[in-house]
């Protein structure tokens, strides 16, 4: 009795506690500006469906695609066996599912442990990989300290988890052979079998193990819900409403500002009467100027350097990366988050996503070329948040590097960027060429 | 002012006919050819430019320029974080496209194509645009175009480049293939391509300026992989690419041995137009 009471105590503050930080997580991708990615919801449940369910965007990288699939389906699949653990620790019963599923109970157990191994074997080739591999995405300026100690938690995590879960089955396995108290004959355990000879033959050894095994393993889950909303981790859970939130235009749009839309066309027609607009500064400075929607990215991103790994500009040794534009991006919204934690509304901390956190020589390093945009596998966009920072620079600053400004005087003054004058446009259709094609279609 | 021989797209002076001379005698093309900054002004643009006249012309398309008419598009200043100049481009362009009542309109660089097609309609502009390479599918897909009556590419290796604005920023992967496609030769594919494909260097306004520091030049990124493929012929559909891969061509001393051509001008070559 006391062991449930516990155990309800334990679920209701990690239920509570998940609550009340994925809540921030929210609230801080709320100060994002608003956009609308409601429309299609037809479209968009298709493309969850596809680039979060059916993770197609991975399998551009084999390997990496197949050892997450493992890990990603033992995830989705254990959970189900989290359901009884839950109902078991609640009402201090003993595999509450084995009696009414009957043989089908069988098939889960058994399944859940090969999936259990297959996320265990995938866990330790994933850490062996980050950390003895010398694979360049892992290996960039914005993955060190925390970044790669979070990934190294995670899998760690994981291995323990499984290993818990493996040695509480064979405990019990055991124990269900030796037919001892509560433990009946319940489920197959295809891989906890081979552990069975490493456990002692005492059935209070065993029932101390199968215990602490199960404590270990539920609480540990429990814990790790609750390191999701501090860690890359989150992307489990984020990339499905991020998927669905996804840009429906081509990727080469960029989207038309209606502010300046407005200013324009009083400019252009002084008769027009200018539609309500939200006042403000043009694009971007600090993450609160962004949408939602590159904030919902931001928590979303796993680091994973799909993006970065295509980047033009990093690949030839530039200080862009698009992986840190969203890391970055992250890391001043949260801080802008804990402000408000601290000071019960928006605290001005004199510091702001722009220059205190991404340089403006990363943003002159993009090439626009869409690469990371189409790498990423949940769909983040770290283009449009670099787009937007240069409006910033440009309009409200007029900091653009010297050359552009003077493409954009060439466009002012002669409609082109080169300082070409417009009535010459036409000279690439030459007399001489005239000449030509006067001879080849006979004559006038 | 005489429109000269129907069909044929010029003007008394063998100049191809614009809009305002089209316009002058009430008569409208059946598509607009929108030539770009760069088919305008840079030497080697305006060849890929009178290359595409000569495909329409071939097939008889009747067609016009807007000539001094024409104007930026504003992308370069867009993606430079300039969208007042944008939009006051944008919007200069479309009252003159309306003023002529376009409806179709092919480009012949993928970011005129991209901005035309993607960002003019939510500033009232809306046409139907297509960038060169995807007519000249089309007139293969009609069988109004070949590969026959001039240069032959036998023996020749070609791999394409896929500029980003027409690959990944709006899916047109097949299009410029197709016009290789047909040729007798040997294509062969860059490790990064379609929606890999590696970026020249030129986009988001880098054309026009120095970039920053580094440890390489992106276009000779590009430059050692078409080395590395082997091809002696490498295939462009963008002006800025064709730039950019010309430069880092030369500066591997290869220039000899690689050729950077635009699908339009192996288009002309191959029927010897």
């Amino acid at each position: 009795m006391i062991q449930q009471i516990v155990f309800f105590l334990i679920l209701i503050f990690a239920i509570y506690l998940f609550y009340k930080n994925a809540g921030k997580v929210r609230r801080n991708i709320m100060l994002g500006r608003d956009v609308n990615r409601s429309d299609h919801p037809a479209l968009r449940w298709k493309i969850m469906a596809k680039v979060a369910l059916g993770q197609t965007k991975m399998a551009k990288r084999p390997v990496a695609a197949v050892l997450h699939f493992l890990i990603y389906a033992g995830f989705v699949i254990i959970n189900i066996e989290i359901l009884e653990i839950v109902i078991d620790g609640l009402f201090g019963s003993h595999r509450i599912f084995a009696g009414p599923l009957g043989g089908f109970y069988n098939v889960l157990i058994g399944s859940f442990e090969v999936l259990a191994l297959l996320v265990l074997t995938a866990c330790v080739a994933f850490l062996l990989r980050r950390n003895l591999l010398n694979i360049k995405r892992f290996r960039g300026t914005e993955m060190k300290s925390w970044p790669r100690s979070d990934a190294n938690y995670i899998l760690i995590i994981e291995i323990c988890l499984m290993t818990a879960f493996l040695t509480m089955n064979a405990a019990d396995n055991k124990l269900q052979l030796l037919q001892y108290g509560d433990y009946t004959s319940a489920g197959v355990f295809p891989v906890s079998a081979f552990l069975a000879p490493l456990l002692p033959d005492t059935t209070s050894a065993l029932v101390t193990i199968e215990r602490s095994c199960w404590w270990f393993h539920i609480v540990g889950i429990l814990a790790f819900l609750n390191y999701l909303p501090y860690s890359k981790h989150f992307h489990i859970l984020l990339a499905f409403p991020n998927t669905y939130y996804s840009n429906l235009k081509p990727q080469g749009y960029v989207n038309n500002m209606a502010s300046v839309t407005n200013e324009v066309k009083a400019m252009l027609d002084p008769s027009y009467v200018q539609a309500e607009t939200q006042a403000g500064s043009f694009g971007v400075k600090d993450a609160t100027d962004l949408t939602w929607k590159n904030l919902l990215d931001a928590y979303t991103c796993t680091e994973c350097g799909r993006c970065t790994a295509v980047c033009p500009a990093n690949i030839t040794g530039k200080l862009l990366s698009p992986r840190k534009i969203m890391m970055d991006t992250r890391d001043r919204i949260t801080e802008i988050g804990k402000g408000i934690d601290a000071n019960g509304k928006y605290h001005e901390d004199g510091k702001t996503l722009l220059d205190d956190y991404i340089t403006r020589e990363e943003l002159w390093a993009c090439t626009t070329c869409n690469a990371c945009v189409e790498a990423c596998p949940v769909n983040i966009n770290p283009l449009e948040i670099i787009v937007e920072m240069r409006r910033y620079t440009v309009m409200e600053e007029s900091t653009a590097p010297g050359s552009l400004n003077n493409m954009f005087a060439n466009m002012e003054n002669n409609g082109a960027p080169w300082k070409y004058s417009n009535a010459d446009r036409f000279n690439w259709a030459t007399p001489e060429e005239g000449q030509q094609n006067r001879e080849r279609y006979d004559n006038i | 002012m005489t429109i000269y021989k129907s069909g044929t797209n010029l003007d008394s002076q063998g100049k191809v006919v614009t809009m305002a001379e089209m316009a002058a005698k009430g008569l409208e093309p059946e598509i607009l050819f929108w030539v770009g900054c760069a088919g305008s002004f840079d030497e080697r643009a305006q060849r890929i430019t009178r290359d595409i006249c000569k495909i329409l012309q071939h097939v008889g398309i009747s067609f016009a320029v807007l000539g001094t008419e024409e104007s930026c598009t504003g992308d370069p200043a867009k993606r430079a974080g300039n969208e007042f100049l944008f939009q006051m481009q944008a919007m200069a362009n479309i009252a003159v496209l309306d003023g002529y009542n376009i409806k179709k309109i092919v480009t012949g660089c993928p970011h005129c194509f991209n901005t035309i097609k993607n960002e003019y309609p939510g500033l009232g502009g809306n046409y139907e645009v297509i960038h060169h390479s995807q007519l000249i599918q089309q007139l293969i897909d009609e069988g109004k175009l070949k590969a026959e009556g001039g240069e032959s590419f036998k023996g020749k290796r070609i791999t394409y480049h896929d500029p980003c604005y027409l690959g990944r920023g709006n899916g047109v992967y097949e299009a410029p293939r197709k016009a290789l496609e047909i040729l007798d030769t040997d294509l062969v594919e860059m490790k990064r391509c379609r929606s890999n494909g590696l970026c020249c260097g030129a986009g988001g306004a880098q054309m026009f300026k120095e970039p920053e520091p580094g440890k390489k030049d992106i276009n000779l990124e590009r430059a050692d992989e078409i080395i590395a493929s082997g091809a002696n012929v490498v295939a462009a559909a963008c002006p800025f690419c064709m730039t950019m891969l010309r430069d880092g061509v030369k500066v591997r001393e290869k220039e000899q041995a690689i050729q950077v051509l635009d699908i339009a001008e192996i288009t002309v070559r191959a029927n010897g137009l």
